[in-house]
């Protein structure tokens, strides 16, 4: 299937592979044959019911229609249309799809656009941070000003005074000279130092990001670190290419070593075993397995293709940032700021200790149905006077079975999501056009 | 008689070139290094003006505004604010600086303003 195909482009070439007409496919669906036209050519939006008729008639399950790889395309396109200035003439959301459809490679071109701009201004954004907090840096600056300060001011005063008394021209030549050796060690100080840590520290991805691009390359399963033979984690880390700054190494240790230790714990072999005998229930398992419900997420959401990919985790700590995020099929996650605050994942940071096990439907043009298992626990690092350190985590299921209506209705993040009847709703959506319900 | 300014710098070069440039502009200029000594000069001496660095040993410049403008006896006294850091012009205005100037400086600035913040 072309990259650039939409659910009209794939109902169109589906009826074109079964050998059906246009007219044939449409009575079968209940539609006039020309509206059956706009929706092949993406002229038309096609809504829930239609797009579960359609699939049935086609012999597709209704996500395969609904669900392709311009997902991310239209994520990157809608980004971008919530970053344009509140000047400019409004994108036209609604049309987005058929934007994608009739110009896929303008589409391309304006959502790596729009991922190139994220970027540098999250690259403006750390270095700002970096001048404002970097002690080196800071003290590197002030001693370079504090130098310019004085040879200026008093150059100033020799250049400009006629008759100066010797005493004070000795005197200020003499400063000028002390300022120039002071301004030039200064400097080479400063490069130095800015030489040093360019690599990576500078670049353009978070350290988090530079993380979530190496696992996302392993598929989130650490193949090494499997087993008794498993190398040092620190060891695997240093090996992979795709960590640049130190920051990011460090986080990669961090995770690379729990990972082991997780594997060590629940070899490959026993955790598929217990989730083939007990389902994905993580707490039956940890149950079952005698371990520790936090580890047996993870291990849950980092088996190999196959046997995992389709469970997603995000973990966040207790300021409700994510610190962790494993996407799943159709459950998008927010690349920048905050997530959606109806994510169970929030619930059961609010009430450590207690699983919880919920039922979410994501906003979307057709939605997904996900069956998510929440927990969170505090841990103690620094002993009974040290502050709790909470950890709050979400395994994300594709739901099974029929709809029960008691899906809980979430979004990615508030900008970007179409529900308009919101409680927790923090700031308007650019989608603005949703109806409530 | 000639009116009295503080200078309070802990960069000793940018003092004396202070120092020159006011002295040659009528001013008769004591000077000192910490936040400390010149909290304790100004209400031993009630300089005419005050010229303060932000940044010093110990106390540091903002904090000894904060105490000169919540002392009736002091608040009066008109402070010429220097920062090499041009953040701390929000910061050194709230805390009651009647002039902010960013290092590095020309000469003249310093002499305008603070003939400006003291009056004729």
């Amino acid at each position: 299937m072309p990259r650039t195909a939409l659910t009209g482009t794939r109902v169109r070439e589906r009826r074109l592979l079964l050998g059906l007409k246009q007219a044939d496919l449409a009575r079968t669906a209940g539609i006039s044959p020309a509206y059956l036209n706009l929706i092949e050519h993406n002229r038309r939006r096609v809504g829930e019911p239609l797009l579960v008729t359609l699939a049935a008639a086609l012999g597709l399950d209704p996500a395969a229609l609904a669900e392709g790889a311009e997902t991310a395309l239209i994520g990157g396109l809608r980004e971008a249309a919530a970053g344009a200035s509140a000047a400019a003439r409004a994108p036209e959301i609604e049309r987005i799809e058929e934007f994608v459809g009739r110009f896929p490679g303008w589409a391309e071109l304006l959502a790596d656009r729009q991922a190139r701009i994220a970027a540098l201004e999250r690259a403006v954004e750390a270095l700002n941070e970096r001048m404002a907090h970097d002690p080196h840096l800071s003290a590197a600056l002030h001693e370079i000003v504090s130098a310019v300060t004085s040879v200026r001011s008093t150059a100033a005063i020799l250049a400009e005074t006629d008759a100066i008394e010797a005493v004070w021209r000795r005197r200020f030549h003499r400063n000028i000279y002390e300022d120039s050796i002071r301004l030039s060690e200064a400097a080479a100080a400063l490069v130095a130092y800015l030489d040093s840590s360019q690599d990576g520290e500078t670049g353009l991805s978070s350290p988090q990001e530079e993380v979530e691009a190496w696992l996302a390359a392993t598929g989130y399963h650490l193949a090494a670190l499997e087993g008794h033979e498993a190398p040092p984690a620190a060891r695997l880390v240093a090996r992979a290419e795709e960590l640049a700054s130190d920051a990011a190494r460090t986080i990669a240790t961090a995770h690379a070593g729990r990972y082991r230790d997780d594997a060590l714990a629940m070899p490959l072999a026993v955790i598929t075993r217990a989730l083939a005998a007990e389902g994905p229930d993580p707490a039956r398992i940890a149950a079952a397995l005698d371990r520790p419900l936090a580890a047996v997420f993870r291990r849950l959401a980092t088996l190999p293709a196959g046997q995992g990919q389709e469970i997603g985790l995000v973990t966040c700590d207790a300021s409700g940032t994510l610190t962790f995020r494993k996407p799943a099929r159709g459950f998008t996650l927010p690349r920048f700021g905050a997530a959606c605050p109806l994510w169970p994942l929030y619930e059961a940071l609010a009430r450590p200790m207690v699983p919880l096990r919920a039922e979410v439907e994501m906003d979307g043009r057709v939605s997904h149905r996900f069956l998510t298992y929440s927990f969170s626990e505090p841990r103690h690092p620094g002993g009974f006077d040290g502050p709790p350190v909470i950890e709050a985590m979400m395994l994300i299921l594709p739901a099974e079975g029929p709809r029960t209506g008691a899906e809980r209705p979430i979004g990615v993040s508030c900008r970007i999501c179409a529900r308009g009847d919101c409680l927790a709703r923090r700031e308007p959506s650019i989608l603005g056009t949703a109806e409530p319900g | 008689m000639a009116r009295k300014v503080l200078l309070i710098e802990d960069e000793p070069h940018i003092a004396e070139a202070i120092r020159f440039i006011l002295s040659r502009d009528g001013w008769t200029v004591a000077s000192h290094a910490t936040g400390h000594a010149a909290l304790d000069a100004v209400r031993r001496e009630r300089p005419d003006a005050l010229v303060l660095d932000v940044i010093l040993p110990g106390r540091g410049g903002i904090e000894l505004l904060g105490d000169l403008k919540d002392d009736p006896a002091l608040a009066a006294i008109p402070v010429l604010v220097l920062s090499a850091n041009s953040r701390e012009r929000g910061r050194a205005e709230a805390a009651g600086a009647d002039r902010f100037i960013a290092k590095p400086f020309a000469n003249d600035e310093i002499v305008a303003a603070l003939r400006e913040v003291a009056g004729p």
